[in-house]
């Protein structure tokens, strides 16, 4: 049972806390939060879905940030709950958008620019940042309560025990997500089962892919000019003319075969066969090679087997390779999980594509 | 608050005493060791995306994103 924590400040540093504490791991001052609270409206503008649409295709998306400190919506008093929230300005924008109608102060705390889950996953959002934030801001002075609602996906880097311990006030989960927070609050801060899932469906899924593109983009365009380059060699020498045909049609196909790993690969995720990313992959692979084969069977017939065959060790290689990298992305591989599968998926990936790449310069000096 | 804290439901409380009831379905994530007031549960955390691990490997290190240092942030995260 939790007791009144005002009688308790016997420390002197005012906030609140048992007096064993106050927060010694910064050396800076604590300076309480001069100014007036911000308030910010519950209504995102165009600037706003502008801002989230430029980082979701990774432009300048590890920039996107607003202040840490206190904030309000509506006319929150002394006796208003308090949310927490990262400084990553989507994740605000989320958080606030969903708060319509409601009297509420946000404190936001420095993430680094990060949302939510990976600050927590990385120690950013933490239990020390949290208790700094709290005396930085006199968030005692302003507040009667002594609870804070901190979103269910910062646990991984908060400890509520810790933050109590230091700071005297008790960390309540709220919901993953912050569209869920009016009927949690309506329900007396209690959460259905269903509010403490994450879930990973195809909006979500689909989401990450232009992310994941933009990402592998620069990889891509330098393989692509490898690709060009050495296509000019033949059998007859270096010539121009090898690269606008093979080398144009070869970069061609290795780029619809990236963009179309990464789109199939996140669009089917939970029904492409196998547990490990790789093998799922390899399967989107393996149906791009049928379409390859088709096509080129359909309208050239005439390139050689050994062409042929390189595609079909590349590009299984490369999709194999892309579907792996979104572990990065999904919300239920675990760091033992996707060491396991790399440790025979990545030199199966390098084999291919060493051998793919071979077949593919032999293939050079065959005249077609 | 392992029950609470968990986004895969992996466990349930049975007698006052909290049992893994999927253990597939963990992702490590460790916010039910963070926040087991009795310290009952550990949890190997950390990076667990494959670019992650590849950066690792190549630096010698723990899996990481590389975004750590100087406050300076590669793309990765």
């Amino acid at each position: 049972m939790l007791e009144d924590d005002k009688k308790q400040d016997s420390s002197g540093c005012g906030c609140g806390a048992p007096s064993s504490c106050c927060v010694k791991e910064d050396t800076d001052i604590i300076e309480p939060q001069t100014g007036q609270v911000e308030t910010v409206s519950t209504k995102l503008n165009l600037s706003d879905h502008l801002g989230t649409l430029r980082v979701r295709l990774g432009i300048y998306r590890m920039s996107y940030t607003i202040n840490p400190g206190l904030y309000k919506v509506g006319s929150p008093d002394q006796n208003s709950h308090v949310l927490l929230s990262a400084n990553y300005k989507l994740s605000f924008d989320a958080l606030r958008s969903a708060l319509t109608g409601l009297n509420l102060w946000i404190l936001v705390i420095d993430t680094k620019g990060i949302n939510v889950w990976c600050a927590a996953g990385k120690g950013t959002f933490s239990s020390t940042e949290v208790v700094r934030m709290i005396a930085h801001t006199n968030l005692s002075q302003i507040v009667a309560g002594r609870k804070l609602i901190l979103p269910q996906l910062a646990a991984p880097g908060v400890s509520a025990h810790d933050v109590y311990r230091l700071s005297g006030f008790m960390v309540i989960y709220g919901p993953v997500k912050a569209s869920d927070i009016p009927e949690f609050i309506d329900a007396g801060l209690k959460a259905a089962p269903k509010m403490r899932r994450v879930e990973f469906g195809l909006k979500d899924r689909l989401i990450l892919a232009p992310l994941e593109i933009v990402m592998g983009l620069k990889y891509a365009i330098i393989i692509a000019i490898g690709m060009l380059i050495l296509s000019g060699i033949g059998i007859n020498g270096y010539s121009i003319d090898g690269i606008k045909t093979v080398g144009v049609t070869s970069v061609l196909i290795f780029v619809v075969a990236f963009l179309g790993s990464v789109i199939i690969g996140s669009a089917f995720l939970p029904w492409l066969p196998g547990r490990a990313f790789a093998v799922k992959g390899l399967f989107v692979g393996l149906l791009m090679i049928i379409l390859l084969i088709g096509y080129n069977i359909m309208y050239y017939n005439n390139t050689s087997m050994l062409t042929i065959a390189s595609w079909v060790f590349i590009i299984p290689g490369l999709s194999s390779f892309v579907v792996m990298n979104f572990t990065g992305a999904t919300t239920f591989t675990s760091l033992s999980g996707v060491l396991y599968e790399m440790r025979y998926a990545v030199p199966a990936q390098i084999a291919a594509c060493i051998i793919g790449l071979s077949l593919w310069i032999a293939g050079l000096f065959i005249i077609t | 608050m392992c029950t609470i804290v968990c986004p895969h439901g992996v466990f349930a409380v049975n007698d006052k005493k909290a049992e893994l009831k999927d253990r597939d379905a963990c992702m490590e994530c460790g916010a039910c060791a963070k926040n087991c007031i009795v310290g009952a549960i550990t949890v190997k955390s950390g990076v667990g995306c494959a670019s992650g691990i590849l950066t690792g490997f190549f630096r010698g290190t723990e899996p990481t994103c590389g975004c750590s240092e100087n406050g300076k942030s590669s793309s990765c995260c």
